[in-house]
């Protein structure tokens, strides 16, 4: 992980990847020397409405997507004592762009694990399964080991710590599918089904996995616990701003010198992260465009990057901090063949349940498929606009109207590129990289 | 370790995993072997089976390469141009497997390594950063492997 903090202003101690670049930083000896697993024993003596208080007050917002305030989604779990509830961690990173948790659980698994044990503490959770991408065979690797060990240290088993709190851990493998990351179809597949979303409500709170309470949460989300517990919730929600608190890795890659996961406040300017952090764009190009949290979020154009990196700051300039991950796209770069792959993405990753997204992807994919070759017609514009109307808001899950912010976007700020293509049948981009 | 009736659902995906590796591919015997095992109805089977990309229909090359397509690949030069230098390099088109039985060429969307993109996999194994020079080191030391 690379960062150089000396030429931003703000001094900032890494907190999510302290360990990360030190030697067998995977391995439980290593995060026990550093300090690692205070933070359980320590919840551990403490009531569990206690610990949920906590990361209420510290601010937390989840770290997969939608940005939810973690403490509350604690809080929607049933406290009923005899009910058997389920925690799943969510290890199915696939948002294109995003590769923040696969660093994680390759270098630093029992972070994630001693946030599992303190998540699982405070909503009464005895049961913990992780449903890990199927591509990610070293992180499973790692995970195996990781869960072996935790049992052999006593912080996984029965009577943790001598808490008298039991909790068990088991590792399952998705398959190949993006659709898996959204909650209700990744309790689908942990079922062994398609991974097909679920109705909501019933929330997965009340009703998850195998019909049991189940609290999902993502991989960036459980290694702040930890920190939380430890450091305090203040401590916390002094880092970033008033409504995204903590530290953050965004993940940068596109067109940068220097692309990788940096671990900053919350917070930090898109321009201050791709310019000093990225290293700015190569071969002294121009930076047109840029996707600030994964391609289900909106396309920014060059002149919008004086925006802080927050939950509140890019809705406000008409985007998204989505999972944090910055596309970076240079002037070289044709938008009707940037937007064509990502449309491509989401037709390939439709789980097919539902006609607006099953049938709209495809349809979107293919109208920029034909103009991108040369052969767009004249209302293929509106032709996007229209379908991409009726995706918007009428999908089964968010995922399927996920595909609607990057094509409207990128209509609305680089309309001229998608209106050459049509009336001259190729690129306004000069020296468009030959595909 | 499971107390909340689950039943056997739950280990589907993990025994669809063993079975392909055992027979290089999810045979109708493979998923018979399943079905079976699991006391699951085969078409039952077969519906989860075929939703997930990583579960073959068919028989694969010794060597599955997967190549990434994503949006942060194409932007430095991986997607369409490498899927193309090693299309021509092995002789097959993406999804299809080398007469000899050796390669078999996939493309795949994000696999979560954008930062050291052109990224593609080789079997379980990723690799970062590639080339079409890196592609040719690479097959050669595929080609030198045990077959």
């Amino acid at each position: 992980m690379d960062r150089d903090v000396s030429r931003s202003g703000i001094a900032f101690q890494p907190v999510l990847t302290k360990n990360i670049n030190r030697k067998g930083s995977e391995r439980i000896q290593i995060y026990l020397e550093s300090g690692g697993y205070q933070a359980a024993r320590e919840a551990l003596t403490m009531e569990p409405d206690e610990v949920i208080e906590q990361v209420k007050c510290s601010g937390l917002r989840g770290r997969g997507g939608a940005g939810f305030p973690t403490g509350m989604k604690w809080g929607f779990m049933p406290r009923d004592a005899n009910t058997q509830k389920i925690l799943v961690v969510n290890t199915d990173e696939g948002e294109p762009g995003t590769f923040k948790d696969r660093e994680i659980i390759e270098q630093d698994p029992h972070q994630v694990i001693e946030g599992v044990l303190i998540a699982a503490y405070a909503v009464g959770a005895t049961r913990a399964y992780v449903y890990i991408r199927g591509e990610f065979f070293l992180g499973v690797k790692r995970w195996i080991k990781a869960i072996a060990d935790a049992y052999e240290f006593g912080f996984l088993g029965s009577d943790i710590q001598g808490s008298g709190f039991n909790l068990d851990m088991s590792i399952h493998r998705g398959a190949g599918a993006y659709i898996c990351g959204e909650e209700t179809a990744m309790l689908e597949s942990l079922e062994g089904k398609r991974g097909t979303p679920r109705l909501k409500p019933p929330y997965p709170a009340t009703k998850g996995l195998f019909g049991l309470p189940t609290l999902i949460q993502n991989i960036e989300t459980l290694s702040c616990i930890p920190h939380i517990i430890h450091n305090g919730p203040e401590w916390f929600s002094k880092i970033g701003t008033k409504e995204s608190a903590g530290p953050k890795i965004f993940s940068v890659s596109g067109n940068v010198n220097n692309p990788g996961n940096f671990e900053l406040p919350m917070g930090i300017s898109l321009e201050e992260l791709i310019g000093d952090y990225a290293g700015g764009v190569p071969d002294g190009k121009k930076l047109k465009a840029v996707i600030p949290g994964g391609v289900s979020t909106p396309i920014l154009p060059a002149r919008a990057l004086d925006v802080r990196m927050s939950f509140e700051d890019l809705a406000a300039a008409g985007s998204a901090l989505g999972t944090g991950a910055v596309i970076v796209i240079d002037e070289t770069k044709c938008m009707v063949e940037v937007t064509r792959r990502i449309s491509k993405f989401f037709a390939h990753e439709s789980c097919g349940f539902c006609t607006p997204c099953r049938i709209g992807s495809r349809r979107i994919f293919e109208t920029l498929d034909r103009m991108e070759n040369g052969e767009g017609r004249l209302g293929d514009i509106d032709l996007l606009l229209d379908l991409v109307e009726g995706i918007d808001g009428h999908t089964f899950c968010p995922m399927g109207s996920a595909l609607v912010n990057p094509v409207r976007s990128a209509i609305q700020h680089f309309r001229a590129e998608f209106e050459h293509h049509i009336t001259h049948k190729t690129c306004l981009v000069p020296n468009k990289t030959p595909v | 370790m499971m107390n909340n009736g689950s039943g056997q659902e739950t280990k589907l995906l993990a025994a669809l995993y063993l079975a392909q590796e055992h027979y290089g591919w999810l045979s109708p015997e493979a998923i018979q072997q399943v079905s079976g095992r699991l006391n699951i109805q085969p078409g039952k089977v077969m519906s989860s089976a075929s939703f997930y990309s990583l579960f073959k229909m068919e028989p694969q090359g010794t060597y599955v390469i997967q190549v990434c397509e994503g949006l942060s690949c194409f932007l430095v030069g991986g997607g369409d141009s490498l899927i193309g230098y090693l299309s021509e390099r092995l002789g097959i088109q993406p999804g299809e497997t080398s007469v000899d039985g050796r390669f078999t060429l996939e493309v795949v969307q994000c696999l979560a390594a954008c930062g050291s993109a052109p990224a593609l996999r080789v079997n379980d194994e990723l690799y970062e950063n590639m080339t079409p020079e890196s592609i040719d080191d690479l097959i050669e030391t595929l080609d030198m492997g045990d077959y």
